[in-house]
């Protein structure tokens, strides 16, 4: 039985040592390369008496980001991804939950990562992995660490959104991410041909499914440069000249193909497998891609961060109008759905629930927040006899006629924009935090994808406000468009009356 | 130009887009970004950016975009 992602990569440096594992715009690894590299990289972080304990990372779209996350597994420690573009307030919030002993930057990102040395120990990527006399692997070191080590044990962290205003740190183990490799290897039938391109940023758990199954299968896959995105030209040939045969894409990447017609001039001919998750993908977007890529599988998955990138798939296996909803499908192997209503009772079909997890999948929890950790995972409410976990997502949905889960609604004010997942109580605590604000409500406007802000204060404030949510919340998060009101509407309880502010703003807006 | 400063203050509250000459480059932009811009160019000014426009060089700056526009509409 595998325990640790690590034997993922060294089956594969055995069998295909000369393979590329990992490629991005300026090379590749072998898969002997990014073995050695990580275990240079790990001996270093171990000796320096790092162990099971988070370790930071400014991330890049590139493969040494990778080596890094690698090198953090083999000295027994986990990784937390950070983007480096996020405002440095933003970084500091998540350093300090993680109260790392450890911070890992590139050379050219020296000046970022000084910011930070208060807080944590900085180290060099570059040092880390050097290959020299004087520091080669450590390996009765890094033996002594495996020998110790449980399938049980944190693999990574990864930031999502957090109500109370401060962002949770979601807590992976290796056991989790190889239930994932194992079951999508087998529901999908992945093999040592497949090529992946990577699109999702390495803090995105979209990401994982790229990294894991390319290791699990000794694979190979190609991060896709981000500018490739914002000035799509150039993506169609990407994926004929890797000669790309699947891509696990957040839905809006999807979309952006799609507006940007970027199949018409030349569609990718080795694609087999189209899979997509993160947010409802708009039929015309399925319609275009099936269009000019017919020969591939099209795969909607659906899944939060907290049970390991996903639960539940559905094979795209008939014809959709554009009214309609694809559904989510249903359960991974070893993973399991329940569907809980008011009364914490099994949904009756076509009745909707609050979407449960059970399984292997389910995460550590969020570290050092034992609160909301018991908020979401809690006992199995159908029964008291053992120990039995669920991860209750705040979804809501049901099973349709012929017996498929759909997904309905959030329960909270939990939104989905430009592929994020975003708390609108995170965006109202740091619109709160502005002196003069009196109160503020967020809420989300789908058919514009755009995030409003109604807030009370006496004059206009938006440059004030937006000056000051740039330098503590990633751009995503910030509203787009703004109404100053001189009174919020309230409810007799005194509570913020979202459903009157939304009525006005609906008939406003007609 | 006014209508088109108007559509990217909209777009980007906190970016100063007449200062700003690497939208791109820079990364100030995103493909989202993007996506909903062309939509609305193509919409206001009643243009079609088609595929070949999509270069750096068209979106780097206001007044980049600006004369995209001018040429666009002239070929109509």
């Amino acid at each position: 039985m595998v325990c640790n992602v690590l034997e993922y990569l060294e089956r594969a440096e055995k069998l295909y040592p000369d393979k590329p594992a990992f490629g991005d715009e300026s090379g590749q690894l072998t898969y002997r390369q990014l073995a050695q590299a990580a275990r240079r990289m790990g001996s270093r972080l171990a000796e320096q008496g790092a162990y099971r304990e988070p370790v930071a990372v400014l991330i890049d779209k590139d493969v040494n980001t990778l080596t890094a996350f690698m090198g953090i597994v083999y000295s027994g420690c986990f990784y937390v991804p950070v983007d480096k573009t996020l405002p440095i307030e933003r970084i500091r919030t998540i350093l300090s939950v993680v109260s790392s002993g450890y911070l890992i930057v590139k050379k050219e990102d020296e000046q970022l990562g000084r910011e930070f040395e208060k807080e944590t120990k900085l180290l060099f990527l570059e040092e880390m992995f050097q290959k020299s006399v004087h520091q080669p692997e450590n390996l009765p070191l890094l033996t002594r660490i495996r020998e110790r080590h449980l399938d049980t044990n944190p693999l990574y962290m990864i930031f999502t959104s957090g109500s109370t205003g401060v962002p949770k740190g979601v807590l992976i183990s290796h056991r989790s991410v190889i239930d994932m490799a194992e079951q999508f290897t087998k529901t999908f039938q992945f093999s040592s041909e497949e090529v992946f391109a990577n699109q999702a940023p390495f803090d995105f758990d979209v990401s994982v499914k790229d990294i894991y199954l390319t290791l699990r299968n000794g694979a190979s896959m190609y991060i896709v440069p981000k500018s490739m995105f914002v000035m799509p030209k150039k993506l169609a040939g990407f994926f004929n000249e890797k000669k790309i045969t699947t891509i696990i894409w957040a839905a809006s990447a999807l979309g952006v193909a799609a507006s940007f017609r970027i199949l018409e001039k030349e569609a990718p001919r080795y694609l087999k497998k189209i899979m997509f998750s993160g947010e409802v993908l708009p039929m015309k977007v399925l319609h275009y891609w099936q269009k000019h890529v017919r020969d591939s599988i099209y795969v909607n998955l659906y899944g939060p961060t907290e049970i390991t990138c996903n639960c539940t798939y559905y094979i795209v296996d008939r014809e959709f109008s554009q009214d309609q909803v694809l559904p989510i499908g249903k359960a991974f192997p070893n993973t399991e759905i329940l569907l809980f209503n008011e009364e914490n009772r099994l949904a009756e079909p076509g009745e909707q629930g609050e979407i449960c997890v059970r399984g292997s999948s389910l995460a550590l929890g969020y570290y050092k927040n034992k609160e909301e950790t018991e908020k979401a995972f809690c006992q199995n409410p159908l029964h008291e006899d053992y120990l039995d976990m669920i991860y209750r997502t705040g979804d809501m949905g049901y099973i349709n006629d012929r017996g498929e889960l759909v997904f309905a609604a959030r329960k909270d004010h939990q939104i989905k924009h430009m592929g994020h997942r975003i708390e609108l109580l995170e965006v109202e605590a740091s619109v709160n935090a502005v002196e003069e604000v009196e109160k503020c409500c967020c809420m989300y406007d789908d058919i514009l994808g755009k995030i409003l802000l109604f807030y009370q204060a006496e004059k206009e404030m938006e440059k004030e406000i937006i000056s000051q949510l740039h330098n503590k919340l990633p751009k995503y998060m910030c509203p787009n468009v703004f109404y100053r009101l001189d009174k919020i509407p309230e409810n007799n309880h005194g509570k913020i009356d979202r459903q009157r502010l939304k009525q006005k703003y609906m008939e406003n807006n007609k | 130009m006014e209508k088109l400063m108007e559509i990217l203050k909209n777009l980007r509250p906190e970016v100063d887009f007449n200062t700003e000459k690497s939208l791109i480059d820079g990364g100030v932009l995103d493909s989202f970004d993007l996506v909903s811009l062309i939509g609305e160019l193509n919409e206001e000014f009643e243009i079609e950016i088609s595929f070949d426009d999509m270069e750096p060089e068209n979106f780097n700056s206001a007044e980049q975009i600006y004369q995209m526009i001018v040429r666009l509409q002239s070929e109509e």
